[in-house]
């Protein structure tokens, strides 16, 4: 505020006159009030994140260090790092969860990223009907996660819904989607490719639209082909932008809860087929009333996303250098 | 005057803020003590259920008696489980009637001392607490202190297809002559199943409960897991058997929302649930199979025929309410002998015995389901799910086995290791009682 700032300094060089104490003390208040305007304008907003993020982690974090459970304002007792060691040592559910919660993330995000890139590039230029197209597009990014698990329980149930219907009128064998132990992780990433897709899609279009065309020129008179002139032209240069998609996309993913509850409900199926460390610890939580150890497997389960977008960062960072 | 003029220091001025949104926050927070204006509605929460539809179209009657606005939040079992959890554990008061699962919250409500004695108010007389069946009465009541008053009971009942049944020679009466039927009515080809029930590892929990009591077993014996005893396993290999060899694809995925409409859209012949739901059965809208379903009392086992008998739903008061006089009056009105009366008219099973014993009220059944409702209330045990704090992790360890068994995979190792985490599940539910 440079405005402020001359205002004080002219006001400390001047010595207020005697004679006129009033409006000397007038001035002085008013200088003093526009130099704390910077605290009352920051306060609400820092009240804010302190109430919303530092108070839930800090509480989170000391509820992690308790044996909290049944209500969460119950008597509870300090037992250090029990919860952590519970959680790390827990090969039954812990774990397992932790490989799911990865493996949904790669596999989606993986796949998102190249249907996405190669959406982007066939919508790069312009065509008739480009407008309908990406309406159409982020239709699956308008509906809620909720009603989208809904929907395609319906359409995938093994015995009413319409997706064995129509396999079964093209010759393929009946399959149990969503009502197996096996099909059913893959069947909830695809369905989450359906839906994220789009923002992808839009994401590098964008990123595609701020590259400079004479590069592209340059190789094809030096005679590089569409594949050459894409991979060691167009791909280095969108880099940053794509390193920034993943960073978002992968963090989203990781964090995904209610498409997999929707479907497949607590515990994330009947054999924890879909069990991510997001759902065990609503479970933890709202099914078990284990606070303490819910309050663990979060911490556990934030340092690990912490954990991921670092190596991200780190590794989009070296490729764009 | 040279304090007031003299300007806040910045951390002065930090304190001040930081005072100003921890009241702020705090008044918010904090429900006040006093009463509530006499514009403040009483407010119930209740499961999304043909009983409080009913009570709800009948709830302005209530309004003009106390003379008091009433709310009614309808919602699902898991969003009102998990309404009750973030609202009590932030003591609120904005719920004053709760509609409670008695054997599934009611004992880590009680633990935490989010549900009023109701002791003294269900010994008045007029309210007559002795009409109440037994086992619904018996599970409203946690450490000597009743907690709920029970609303809507459940039984098993087998639902079977007449048309196809007629052949085998009527509908099973033993569990054995259901595997058999089942069996023979399967044409997996052609997308037709010999039985449908639950099949998901929680939730089809309540269901076998039946077919485990059935073949002698039960989830604690004498304090310790039971789950492990060759009754118990014979129970869980039926099921599996059953599901796998004449169940829908998918039947691990299977709840009632699930299995229910695949009965109903014809493509099984026999389904075992709830006797609640019969009327999903009857509605032209939703079935297929108005003309053709039977009702059954639920087959006997190699122990005899043991269905469950329980308080599916049961009212209650949040203890930190400021409305529980008026809460205990709606209670009164809503589980009183002349509103249980009227509902089992409309064909809503009530947990009064006197509604049991009046034709009236039977007449809403179809004839085949109140004899078979009768016949399963008299045999009836009064739990469907193990009775400890954590049922959820209870029912969680109890379905290991059933999941096996429903695809084809060998039970006995699967009940070993789910016998020793049971077990050692109590130990530490026992503890947290303790504490």
């Amino acid at each position: 505020m440079p405005a402020t700032r001359t205002t004080g300094t002219a006001g400390a060089a001047r010595t207020p006159s005697p004679a006129r104490p009033a409006t000397g003390r007038r001035r002085r208040t008013f200088e003093q009030a526009n130099r704390r305007l910077k605290w009352a304008m920051l306060t609400p907003a820092v009240v804010f994140v302190g109430l919303m993020i530092v108070f839930p982690l800090v509480f989170t974090l000391d509820l992690s260090l308790t044996d909290a459970f049944g209500a969460v304002n119950a008597d509870s007792s300090p037992i250090g790092l029990r919860n952590f060691g519970d959680a790390l040592g827990d090969t039954r559910r812990f774990w397992p969860a932790a490989r799911r919660t990865l493996v949904f993330t790669v596999g989606a995000v993986v796949l998102e990223t190249v249907l996405g890139l190669a959406l982007a590039m066939l919508m790069r230029k312009p065509f008739t009907g480009m407008r309908w197209v990406r309406t159409v597009l982020i239709i699956p990014l308008l509906a809620t996660p909720v009603a989208i698990g809904i929907l395609w329980l319906l359409i995938l149930d093994p015995t009413n819904g319409i997706a064995n219907h129509l396999l079964e009128a093209v010759g393929v064998p009946r399959q149990e989607f969503l009502g197996s132990v096996g099909q059913s992780l893959p069947t909830l990433m695809l369905v989450d490719v359906w839906q994220w897709t789009p923002m992808m899609t839009l994401l590098l279009l964008a990123g595609l639209a701020t590259l400079p065309e004479e590069p592209e020129e340059a190789a094809l008179v030096d005679g590089a082909n569409a594949w050459q002139r894409f991979r060691y032209v167009v791909l280095p240069m969108l880099g940053p932008t794509l390193a920034t998609a993943l960073v978002l996309r992968a963090v989203d993913a990781l964090k995904t809860f209610d498409i997999l509850y929707a479907t497949k409900g607590a515990g994330g199926g009947s054999d924890f087929e879909v069990e991510t460390l997001n759902v065990y610890a609503y479970g933890l939580t709202f099914d078990y009333q284990e606070y303490g150890s819910a309050a663990a497997v979060l911490v556990l389960f934030t340092l690990f996303i912490i954990g991921v977008v670092v190596l991200l960062r780190r590794r989009g960072g070296r490729k764009n250098a | 005057m040279s304090t007031s003029s003299r300007p806040l220091s910045r951390r002065a001025f930090g304190r001040l803020a930081a005072s100003a949104a921890g009241a702020g926050v705090l008044s918010a927070c904090s429900g006040g003590s006093g009463r509530p204006s006499a514009d403040a509605p009483l407010r119930i929460m209740a499961i999304n259920h043909v009983w409080s539809q009913a009570v709800e179209r009948r709830v302005t009657e209530f309004e003009e008696r106390i003379g008091r606005r009433v709310s009614m939040t309808l919602l699902t079992a898991d969003q009102l489980a998990g309404s009750y959890n973030v609202k009590l554990n932030a003591s609120g008061t904005d719920v004053d009637v709760m509609m409670v699962r008695a054997l599934q919250e009611q004992l880590l409500f009680g633990h935490n001392g989010w549900l009023a004695d109701l002791s003294d108010r269900v010994a008045d007389q007029q309210f007559a607490w002795d009409d109440f069946q037994d086992a619904p009465r018996e599970a409203s009541v946690t450490a000597g202190k009743v907690l709920s008053v029970p609303v809507v009971t459940e039984r098993p009942a087998l639902y079977y297809r007449k048309d196809l049944v007629e052949e085998l020679g009527g509908p099973p009466r033993t569990l054995a002559a259901l595997m058999e039927g089942a069996r023979e009515l399967t044409r997996r080809k052609e997308g037709f199943y010999g039985y449908v029930g639950r099949g998901q590892r929680s939730g089809a929990v309540s269901q076998w409960s039946s077919f485990l009591y059935s073949h002698g077993g039960d989830f604690v014996v004498d304090g310790k897991s039971g789950i492990g005893s060759p009754e118990a396993t014979a129970a869980y290999e039926y099921y599996g058997r059953l599901l796998a060899g004449s169940g829908p694809p998918g039947a691990t995925n299977m709840s009632l929302e699930q299995a229910m409409p695949i009965f109903a859209q014809g493509k099984a012949a026999f389904f075992v649930d709830a006797d609640a739901v019969y009327s999903n059965f009857l509605d032209p809208k939703v079935s297929r199979v108005r003309e053709t379903v039977g009702f059954a009392p639920f087959p006997a086992g190699p122990a005899g025929a043991k269905p469950h008998n329980i308080p599916s739903w049961s009212l209650g008061i949040n203890a930190f309410s400021r409305l529980r006089d008026e809460a205990w009056e709606f209670i009164r009105w809503a589980a009183g002998p002349e509103m249980s009366a009227a509902l089992q008219q409309e064909g809503i099973p009530g947990a009064r015995s006197s509604v049991w014993s009046d034709p009236k009220t039977l007449s809403a059944f179809p004839p085949e389901l109140a004899e078979a409702m009768r016949i399963n209330a008299e045999r009836g045990v009064g739990h469907d799910r193990p009775r400890v704090l954590q049922v959820g992790r209870a029912r969680d360890i109890v379905g290991r086995p059933l999941v096996a068994g429903i695809l084809g995979q060998s039970v006995r190792p699967v009940v070993r290791d789910a016998d020793a985490e049971f077990a050692d599940f109590l130990v530490r539910d026992n503890r947290h009682k303790e504490s």
